[in-house]
C-alpha cells in the first residue's frame, strides 16, 4: 500500500507510459490523445459548419472511452491515491516563482495563481486558461499530434515530422516559461 | 462492449500520469526551464522503451489482438505545419501546464479550470478545421 500512495519516480513512469502505448497498439489502435478534440467538435455539430469535421465519430468510440477512462482515472487518483500533492521542486524553481508572487509553491499539483476558483472567475484568470486551451487545440491539430502522438509515438518510431513538432513544443514552452509567465504574473 | 478495454487503459494511463506528477503545472514549468530531470526522465524513458516495442512491431514479434501486424500511423509531413503548430501547442502547454491527455485527467482533479482548458482546446481544434486548407504546410 505504501508504494501506491508514494509519488512514483520517473523510472517507474517512463516504462508504464510505454506499456500504455504498447497496450493501445496491441488493442489495434494508434496511440494519441489530441485527435479527440476533433472528435468532440464533430459530436458538438461542427460538421454543419465545416466539412473538415464531417466524420463518423462512432468510429472513434474506442478513443472516447479512453478519454472517459482518463477522467475517471484522474478522479480516482485525486480522491484515493495521492494523499500528499507535495512536489519536490528545485530550490531555484521555488525561488523564481516566489519572486513572481506565487505562494504555496509545490505544496499541490496545481498553483492557486492559475487554478483556484477565485482566479478562474476573474477575467484575467479565465482568459489565461481559455487562450492556453485554444493554443493547445489549434497547435496539436495543426502539428498533427501532442505529447503522446508526436513526442512518444512519433519519436519512438523515428518519424522526422515528430522531431520537428517536438522542437516546436519546446520553442513554445520555453517562450512561455521564460517570458510569458513572468509577464502574466 | 469490446471497447471497454480502452476505458480501463484510460484509467490506468491517468493513474500513471497522476502518480508520476506528469500532470502538475510545476513539473512542466521546471521542465521548460531545464531545472529538473524528472519530466525528461519520464518522457525520455517512455520514448526509449517504446523504440524497442516499435522494433518488435516491425519485425512482427508483437502483433495486435487479432494477430495483425502493427503499423504506427505515418505523421503528416510538413515543415511549417509541425514547427508552427508545435510552437502554438508549446505556448499553451507552457502557460497552463497541461498537454492533451492531462487536460482530461485534470478534469478529475480541478474540474472547472480543466473544463475551461477543454472548451478552449475544442475551440482551437475548430479554428484549425476552418483554416486547415489555407494554412501553410
Amino acid at each position: 500500500m505504501d508504494f501506491i500512495l508514494q509519488p512514483w519516480a520517473w523510472y517507474i513512469g517512463g516504462p508504464l507510459i510505454a506499456i500504455s502505448l504498447l497496450l493501445y497498439f496491441y488493442f489495434g489502435k494508434n496511440f494519441g490523445a489530441s485527435t479527440n478534440f476533433e472528435t468532440l467538435c464533430t459530436m458538438a455539430g461542427a460538421g454543419k459548419i465545416s466539412d473538415y469535421f464531417k466524420t463518423d465519430w462512432k468510429e472513434r468510440s474506442f478513443a472516447l472511452l479512453f478519454v472517459i477512462g482518463l477522467i475517471i482515472g484522474g478522479y480516482i487518483s485525486s480522491i484515493y491515491l495521492i494523499p500528499e500533492q507535495t512536489i519536490d521542486l528545485n530550490p531555484n524553481t521555488v525561488q523564481e516563482l516566489s519572486n513572481l508572487g506565487f505562494s504555496n509553491i509545490g505544496n499541490q499539483y496545481f498553483p492557486d495563481e492559475i487554478f483556484s476558483d477565485e482566479v478562474v472567475f476573474s477575467l484575467k484568470g479565465f482568459l489565461i486558461l481559455l487562450v492556453s486551451g485554444v493554443f493547445i487545440g489549434f497547435g496539436t491539430r495543426y502539428a498533427g499530434g501532442c505529447t503522446s502522438g508526436h513526442a512518444i509515438t512519433g519519436l519512438s518510431s523515428l518519424q522526422l515530422p515528430s522531431l520537428l513538432a517536438v522542437i516546436g513544443f519546446f520553442i513554445g514552452g520555453i517562450i512561455a516559461a521564460w517570458f510569458l509567465i513572468p509577464i502574466l504574473f | 462492449m469490446k471497447n471497454i478495454k480502452f476505458l480501463l487503459l484510460g484509467i490506468f494511463f491517468a493513474i500513471v500520469l497522476s502518480k508520476t506528477q506528469a500532470i502538475s503545472w510545476y513539473r512542466f514549468y521546471e521542465m521548460f526551464r531545464f531545472e529538473s530531470f524528472h519530466m525528461f526522465g519520464i518522457i525520455g524513458g517512455a520514448v526509449v522503451i517504446s523504440m524497442v516495442f516499435m522494433q518488435l512491431f516491425k519485425s512482427g514479434k508483437i502483433r495486435d489482438i487479432k494477430g495483425n501486424k502493427i503499423y504506427p500511423e505515418q505523421k503528416k509531413k510538413g515543415f511549417y505545419r509541425t514547427l508552427i503548430g508545435g510552437t502554438f501547442f508549446g505556448l499553451g502547454w507552457g502557460i497552463s501546464g497541461a498537454c492533451a491527455a492531462p487536460i482530461f485527467v485534470i478534469l478529475g482533479f480541478k474540474f472547472l479550470p480543466a473544463l475551461i482548458l477543454l472548451i478552449g482546446a475544442l475551440l482551437g481544434a475548430f479554428i484549425y478545421g476552418l483554416l486547415s486548407k489555407k494554412l501553410p504546410n
